[in-house]
């Protein structure tokens, strides 16, 4: 979104004036009803949503006391790896810790940009994901891990890659959009990316949003066999979902053959989609990993089955709080581009002059990214330097499985999947019904049991 | 007769004598696994023969060696899937998601092929000699599809590179949204999708049809057909537009 308006009188000025700005036509929307009658298209812009929804920080950790033991936290090993994949897959994967980077493709970010996010997520241990778009020499390159994403659109999908890749996602939807088809302005449709994607240069380009050779569970399960059998059947296979109806998404991915499945909540990152898709369709990550988990629970398959979940992932709190609701690892997108040097306040100017603001800055659609990270310009690229930025996003995953840790030694776990609900409290009726752990002080949680 | 492994071990030891003119693999009681894993480890030159494929899916998927497969009788889903070398021969119809994501190659099918034939289709060349079911060549990438019969609606959606010959008659809402793959249709078009048009039979296109025919085993004539393609109305997102799809 960009900011049009003529800047508002302070809040001071606008009491002393006797204004009262309207709940319903707030500013940004009202910026958004002149947009639209002056353009006469609607907003794409990238981010996930940004409406405020009950989320992990209604949570809390309850930690050791009395009746449980808490470990040392400088001395007592609290360990973090996970294995993926193990399922069915003879090749599974195994990381060193749960905080896996989620599928961004190149052409909605830079070479550079995807070239570091492999060198921090390699130096860690952990994995990263293609998107729409194939899997390019960067990348491959420089993951010890590559998720290789199956998408509708199948750009650049070849068998090569799909034997190189350590993992195959097959992706359904997004947190961003459940049900909707990816885009890629022309801004960014270079001759490279259009290469890649089989395209013309220059257009504005639109993902499909449903498979063109199956459609349904029961197809699933034979597409699943197909790239087993592609594979010699080393290769683990995700299935990535967006969290709208994830119990019985979830149940159909396990009826289906996957090894992995992938939930992610609407507060789920996007390269380009409608603001209205963004903000309206799909539900939070919190009310989607209770639904996924007793979905594998019921079937018998929950930690064979591994659950990743996406979607505001931004501290190790959040890693543990995820976890603890049953996840076996996390994926993050929004929080990986921040590290690498996303919405930088350096760059101020330079957003200012795009009418955005640092730590505002979402047109990732327009392809003038000024960090260069979700640009195929080649001056703006040219500013990221893919070692320090790799460096940094591994700082902040090291953090991220530090901070985890913090936390689940103190609720006397030996590894972060020893984590339960048990080990949280809610702080608003919302999320303990969301998240199914009671609300804090009581033993209470709305929808499971029915009076306070 | 089953024979999955190292059969060149029964040869003499002369270089040009240690690959077998055939190998059979008969699926009454060989496991599909088992018979990709040996063509997967064919190699080039080697002919395989499939019986008994009874509907099977996923058959001879992702070669990637320059060998000969026939498959004699019916397949299911995705057959010949990823196919990168050599050709696959069906006696018989194919499932769903024939020859998907074909790289290069050729798949010929002497029967009928159901929905999503060739879907995504990179280069090679797929030949149906039946009818084609909906969807045929959705979101095809450069492959080159010859269809002896009819194909049903929705095909070459979001097409974007590639031929896609049609000797019978095409079904609703040809060519939807499609970027620059080019269509010839001999029979009847029951509907066009949004952006698709008819164009010019020009020398260029009369000359590479003729190829395609050839190419198919087809004899028809290519001053027969119509051609179809992207009026490229839609390439970017207007407003004036939003009608349109």
């Amino acid at each position: 979104m960009t900011i049009t308006s003529i800047p508002a009188p302070a809040p001071t000025d606008i009491a002393a004036l006797g204004l009262r700005e309207s709940a319903t036509f707030d500013r940004a929307t009202i910026a958004d009803i002149q947009r639209a009658a002056s353009t006469g298209v609607y907003d794409i812009r990238g981010w996930g949503a940004k409406r405020k929804v009950p989320h992990f920080d209604d949570l809390l950790f309850l930690g050791a006391s009395m009746s449980r033991y808490p470990l040392e936290g400088y001395r007592e090993k609290c360990d973090t790896d996970v294995v993926l994949g193990d399922r069915h897959a003879t090749r599974p994967l195994h990381l060193q810790t749960p905080v896996t980077i989620a599928g961004m493709s190149f052409g909605a970010l830079s070479a550079n940009a995807k070239e570091a996010l492999g060198r921090g997520a390699s130096e860690v241990g952990t994995s990263t994901t293609t998107g729409d778009g194939g899997m390019t020499p960067e990348e491959r390159g420089q993951s010890k891990h590559l998720v290789y994403q199956y998408l509708p659109s199948r750009y650049g999908m070849n068998p090569d890659d799909l034997r190189k890749a350590d993992a195959i996602e097959i992706v359904l939807g997004q947190g961003a959009k459940p049900g909707g088809g990816g885009m890629l302005l022309g801004q960014k449709i270079t001759e490279r990316v259009a290469g890649m994607r089989t395209l013309p240069v220059g257009i504005d380009q639109r993902s499909a949003s449903r498979h063109p050779d199956w459609t349904g569970p029961d197809d699933l399960e034979i597409k699943i066999g197909e790239l087993r059998e592609i594979t010699d059947c080393k290769t683990p296979i995700y299935v990535k979902i967006g969290a709208s109806r994830p119990y019985y998404d979830t149940a159909l991915a396990v009826k289906s053959g996957a090894d992995v499945v992938v939930v992610d909540g609407m507060q789920g990152g996007t390269a380009a989609t409608q603001q209205v898709f963004i903000e309206n369709v799909g539900i939070p990550t919190l009310a989607a990993i209770p639904q996924a988990v007793q979905a594998l629970q019921e079937l018998g398959v929950h930690r064979k089955v591994q659950l990743i979940v996406s979607g505001g992932i931004r501290t190790g709190a959040d890693v543990a709080k995820a976890m603890a609701l049953g996840a076996d690892a996390v994926a993050i997108g929004t929080a990986a581009l921040i590290a690498l040097g996303d919405n930088d306040p350096r760059f101020a100017a330079e957003y200012s002059a795009l009418g955005s603001a640092a730590g505002f800055y979402d047109d990732f659609q327009d392809g003038r990214d000024p960090a260069g990270i979700t640009t195929q310009d080649p001056e703006l690229s040219s500013r990221l330097d893919p070692v320090a930025a790799g460096k940094r996003l591994a700082n902040y995953l090291r953090v991220l499985t530090m901070e985890a840790q913090t936390i689940a030694r103190a609720c006397g776990k030996s590894h972060l999947h020893n984590l339960e609900p048990e080990d949280l409290v809610a702080l608003t009726i919302e999320a303990s019904a969301m998240a199914r752990v009671p609300l804090a002080g009581t033993s209470w949680i709305p929808g499971v049991q029915g009076s306070f | 007769m089953v024979t999955l492994t190292a059969p060149e071990s029964t040869a003499s030891t002369a270089p040009d004598a240690r690959v077998p003119e055939s190998s059979t693999v008969d699926l009454a009681v060989t496991s599909v696994r088992e018979l990709n894993q040996a063509i997967h480890n064919a190699a080039d030159g080697q002919a395989w023969t499939v019986t008994n494929p009874g509907g099977k899916h996923s058959l001879a998927v992702g070669i990637d060696a320059d060998i000969a497969v026939t498959i004699e009788g019916h397949a299911g889903y995705y057959a010949a899937g990823m196919h990168q070398k050599g050709g696959v021969t069906i006696t018989g119809n194919a499932g769903v998601g024939l020859a998907e994501n074909i790289m290069s190659g050729r798949v010929h099918v002497t029967g009928d092929a159901s929905q999503s034939a060739a879907a995504t289709g990179h280069g090679g060349l797929v030949v149906i000699d039946g009818n084609a079911g909906a969807r045929c060549g959705i979101s095809m990438k450069g492959v080159d599809i010859v269809v002896g019969g009819n194909i049903g609606h929705m095909s070459a959606f979001m097409a974007q590179a590639g031929r896609l010959v049609v000797c019978g008659d095409a079904g609703d809402a040809l060519g939807d949204s499609i970027y620059e793959a080019r269509i010839y249709v001999k029979g009847t078009v029951a509907s066009l999708g949004a952006d698709c048009v008819e164009k010019p039979l020009r020398e260029e296109h009369l000359a590479e049809l003729a190829e395609l025919l050839a190419a198919g085993g087809r004899t028809d004539n290519p001053a027969d057909f119509k051609r179809y393609g992207s009026a490229r109305n839609l390439y970017h997102f207007h407003v004036d537009n939003s009608t349109a799809y």
